[in-house]
């Protein structure tokens, strides 16, 4: 099984390398460009079988590693 | 006093640290491997500078779940004191035994110079050697110094009294919400620091400024 992990920044938290990338992009002439948050994607295979169970797991790993829940959420998803 | 120095894969300030408690304290303090089985019997843990485990997924993050932090933290609530200095400091919050987190400094870059702090409560195990509103000379070298806590917790420790050092007005390096530099945590017990005191303990240092943490703690 394989799931999918976004953690982002939450609102209000400063995110200087966002705002960095969204200078870049405007720099490049992409004028349309209102804010870009950036975040981290996580790809994990389990040996698991039930995407139940396997969502909890997940949601574990998050809250104990994969996120800081200070400043980080997280989405979890079975992608196959 | 006696005190150890909790080295990780990573870390390059150790030596720094090893070498400022023994001038100081004039005991070495054991090395502790973080895979060693024991720690010993000791008055003070300290958690020094670097890069563990390349600054990987966030700095201190990997450091923070090892199982010798377990040990760490339940010393810590026995009363041990606890300095963490740079990495040690982000190990400190991963781990949870401090409150916010720090970030990505707001300008970006890493730096890597003198700075200023201001005491900010001199009524602490780390702080008794200085004076409040005492300003010192200290070094920073480091890219992930922005404080951050949400509004709840910054009040919180503003009104326990938990912030110890700020940077000095005007002078703040990295972005940290209310110029902070150094937090304990609610016991008072454990100190996280971003600058280097144990680089400015001597006059080939060109100061002595950062004398005062050690001795406060070591003798």
């Amino acid at each position: 099984m394989k799931a999918r992990i976004i953690v982002t920044l939450k609102n209000g938290v400063l995110d200087p390398q966002g705002q960095a990338i969204e200078g870049s992009l405007k720099s490049l002439g992409f004028a349309g460009v209102d804010s870009v948050r950036q975040g981290k994607v996580f790809d994990v295979e389990l040996s698991a079988t039930d995407p139940g169970s396997a969502t909890q797991e997940l949601e574990s790993m998050c809250e104990k590693l994969l996120a800081n829940t200070v400043i980080e959420n997280y989405t979890v998803e079975i992608i196959g | 006093m006696k005190s150890a120095v909790v080295v990780f894969p990573g870390l390059n300030r150790d030596r720094d640290m090893i070498a400022a408690i023994e001038k100081i304290g004039g005991t070495p303090p054991a090395i502790v491997w973080h895979k060693d089985a024991e720690l010993p019997d000791v008055d003070l843990i300290v958690i020094p500078g670097g890069f563990s485990y390349g600054d990987a997924l966030r700095p201190g993050a990997i450091a923070a779940r090892s199982p010798i932090m377990d040990v760490i933290r339940e010393r810590a609530e026995r009363g041990v004191k606890v300095l963490g200095v740079c990495n040690g400091f982000q190990i400190l919050t991963e781990a949870g035994m401090l409150p916010g987190v720090l970030m990505r400094n707001a300008s970006l870059r890493f730096v890597c110079r003198e700075i200023k702090l201001k005491v900010a409560n001199a009524n602490t195990a780390f702080s008794n050697r200085y004076a409040d509103g005492q300003i010192i000379r200290c070094p920073i070298a480091h890219h992930d110094g922005n404080y951050f806590a949400d509004a709840e917790t910054l009040q919180s420790i503003e009104d326990n009294g938990q912030v110890v050092f700020r940077y000095a007005e005007g002078t703040n390096p990295n972005g940290s919400l209310n110029d902070i530099a150094g937090i304990t945590n609610a016991a008072g017990n454990v100190l996280g620091l971003m600058p280097h005191p144990e680089n400015l303990i001597e006059p080939e240092h060109g100061g002595e400024d950062g004398r005062g943490i050690f001795a406060g703690l070591l003798t």
